[in-house]
């Protein structure tokens, strides 16, 4: 199966280009922890702000703040400008056909469970099957358990191999006539698997199913094109893409959204209320009842400015590089086992150390200013499915540097020295 | 060591290292009259506590399970502790010790235990270092459900 068309080239730019350095630009890095040089190692959880991020929200509290789409006063119509364009920015940076594709939520999982809820229990009878892997993170498991709870259709898994990519083949033999549903992670967030979503996408909709992707851990690191993708769905989180925290888009191709009924009812989703009917807005504010996050979607809106004037290819290529350098340099070290060795990956650098657990592996690591994530990262049937409680694991982001891996290989090596398991 | 971090040598002491390698009390129990589950969700630990109680006594001690150094070494040190002492002595110890490890150290000879202390420095791994205990309380009150330190 060929890779998606969004997929950046890998290994071929770093001649070209000097490597990124952003740091600057990222006022939290400039704080010594633990005495040390802060290494950020643990973008997959979340990622830090951009003094553009930063001073957009406070510009927007400062400035512009006022409740949108309900005020005849300047500074309401005003706001409301201003979140309109941000959903704008969100449409472009992801090649949606419309704006009215983007719905904003509270992030990933409100995202999903939108889609489980409105969609999925209008859709779904007793028989239907949702066709998940066995790589997703929790957010996009439980909520699809719980729509099977509610409806009676059944949760289908297709695994994956040693490596942590998906069984391609027993994925297709899943794919049959009662698949309604196809819900998959772009980039896995525990081993930085890249799926070929644009490919199953195909397939599932050859198969009369409905997409989602889970892009949570995708759109930071690399263009993600919805068109080309051809899903219906496409979720992801704004604090993982160098936003606020509390700000998330559902995209949803607009035939599917238009046939959705409303999933929480309040102001601003409706046209008229009375005692004995209602009736609905048009999409996207019929799934955004109630005042939404406002200075987090102009946040967002900053965030995706600030990314596009690097340019995602750029971050690819800079991210892609250094996930190479760290591969090599960690998987050098006696006695580490790299978790998650997929053809196709993206930021994430899942490993064992002989020895030494992870949790106890992360605490030494902080001890030097290294953050990384110790556990099953919200993804303990992938963890069980390799036999492992869970992994340390190291995410890389567009400011990350050499000199944060050559801290994390130092660090892992002190770490061993501690124990006394260095090979 | 890293002057500006807490002191890694007061969590990593060399009776931790020696528990972790060579967990005491490290079976199933086959007479065992009580049994309890712990788990910690967020890292995975998970481990199981037999205990065999006559007389209000704690007879017998023992743990299988798998978990990071501090929560081995812990599991390990509390068989040696409570073994052959009164439940009510038990609990109290329990009580103690996780004071030991949150706030000001009280008044008592905690042996072996004391080891374990310097946890109070890394106040994310508390959790580690009581989830056997926790899961030893269960065992002893009857507890169904698995005791969870998250």
């Amino acid at each position: 199966m060929s890779e998606t068309v969004t997929t950046a080239p890998r290994r071929k730019i770093d001649a070209e280009l000097p490597a990124l350095d952003l740091a600057s630009d990222f006022p939290i890095l400039a704080r010594p922890v633990n005495g040390r040089r802060l290494a950020y190692l643990d973008n997959g959880a979340t990622t830090q702000k951009p003094d553009a991020v930063i001073d957009a929200e406070s510009r927007f509290y400062r400035e512009s703040n006022a409740n949108i789409h309900r005020g005849v006063h300047w500074l309401s119509q005003h706001a409301t400008e201003l979140y309109d364009d941000a959903r704008v920015t969100v449409q472009q940076f992801i090649n949606a056909a419309h704006a009215e594709e983007i719905v904003f939520t509270r992030g990933t999982t409100e995202s999903i469970n939108l889609v489980a809820q409105s969609w999925g229990r209008a859709e779904l009878r007793a028989g239907d099957e949702i066709l998940i892997t066995a790589m997703e993170h929790h957010s996009n498991i439980v909520p699809w358990q719980l729509l099977c709870q509610q409806t009676g259709a059944i949760l289908k898994v297709a695994p994956v191999n040693d490596a942590g990519e998906l069984d391609l083949e027993a994925f297709d033999a899943l794919l049959n006539d009662n698949t309604q549903l196809v819900a998959i992670s772009h980039v896995s967030n525990a081993l930085g698997s890249i799926n070929p979503v644009a490919a199953l996408c195909a397939r599932a909709r050859a198969a009369g199913a409905v997409v989602l992707v889970d892009g949570a851990q995708a759109v930071a690191h690399q263009a993600v094109d919805v068109q080309a993708l051809d899903c219906d769905f496409y979720a992801f989180s704004g604090h993982k893409l160098y936003g606020p925290t509390g700000i998330g888009v559902l995209y949803g191709r607009r035939s599917v959204l238009k046939s959705m009924p409303p999933w929480q009812g309040g102001g601003d989703m409706i046209v008229t209320v009375a005692f004995d009917r209602s009736t609905y807005a048009d999409v996207p504010q019929r799934f955004e009842a109630g005042t939404p996050n406002i200075a987090g979607a102009i946040g967002l809106a900053a965030a995706i400015d600030y990314l596009s004037e690097i340019g995602m290819a750029r971050i690819a290529a800079h991210e892609n590089a250094l996930l190479d350098y760290a591969t090599a340099a960690v998987g050098a070290i006696g006695g580490v086992k790299l978790i998650g060795t997929a053809q196709h990956k993206a930021s994430i650098l899942s490993f064992l150390v002989d020895g030494i657990h992870p949790h106890d592996l992360g605490t030494i690591l902080d001890t030097e200013g290294v953050a990384i994530r110790a556990g099953h990262h919200c993804a303990m049937p992938l963890m069980t499915r390799l036999g492992i409680p869970g992994t340390a694991r190291a995410s890389l982001a567009l400011y990350n540097t050499r000199a944060d891996i050559d801290a994390l290989v130092a660090a892992i090596h002190k770490a061993q020295d501690i124990f006394g398991v260095r090979a | 060591m890293n002057p500006g971090a807490p002191d890694l040598r007061e969590l990593y002491q060399e009776v931790i290292f020696d528990h972790n390698r060579k967990p005491r009390n490290y079976r199933p129990m086959a007479d065992a009259n009580r049994h309890a589950d712990g788990h910690n969700p967020l890292c995975g630990d998970q481990l199981t506590v037999y205990l065999h109680i006559e007389d209000e006594i704690v007879r017998d001690v023992s743990f299988v399970g798998q978990g990071c150094a501090i929560s081995t070494a812990s599991a390990s040190l509390m068989t040696e502790a409570v073994k052959g002492k009164p439940v009510a002595e038990v609990e109290a110890l329990f009580q103690d010790f996780h004071t030991l490890l949150t706030s000001t150290a009280p008044e008592r000879d905690f042996g072996k235990l004391a080891a374990l202390s310097g946890v109070r420095e890394f106040p994310a791994r508390v959790k580690c270092a009581t989830l056997a205990w926790h899961t030893l309380h269960n065992a002893i009150i009857g507890a169904q459900d698995p005791a969870r330190t998250e």
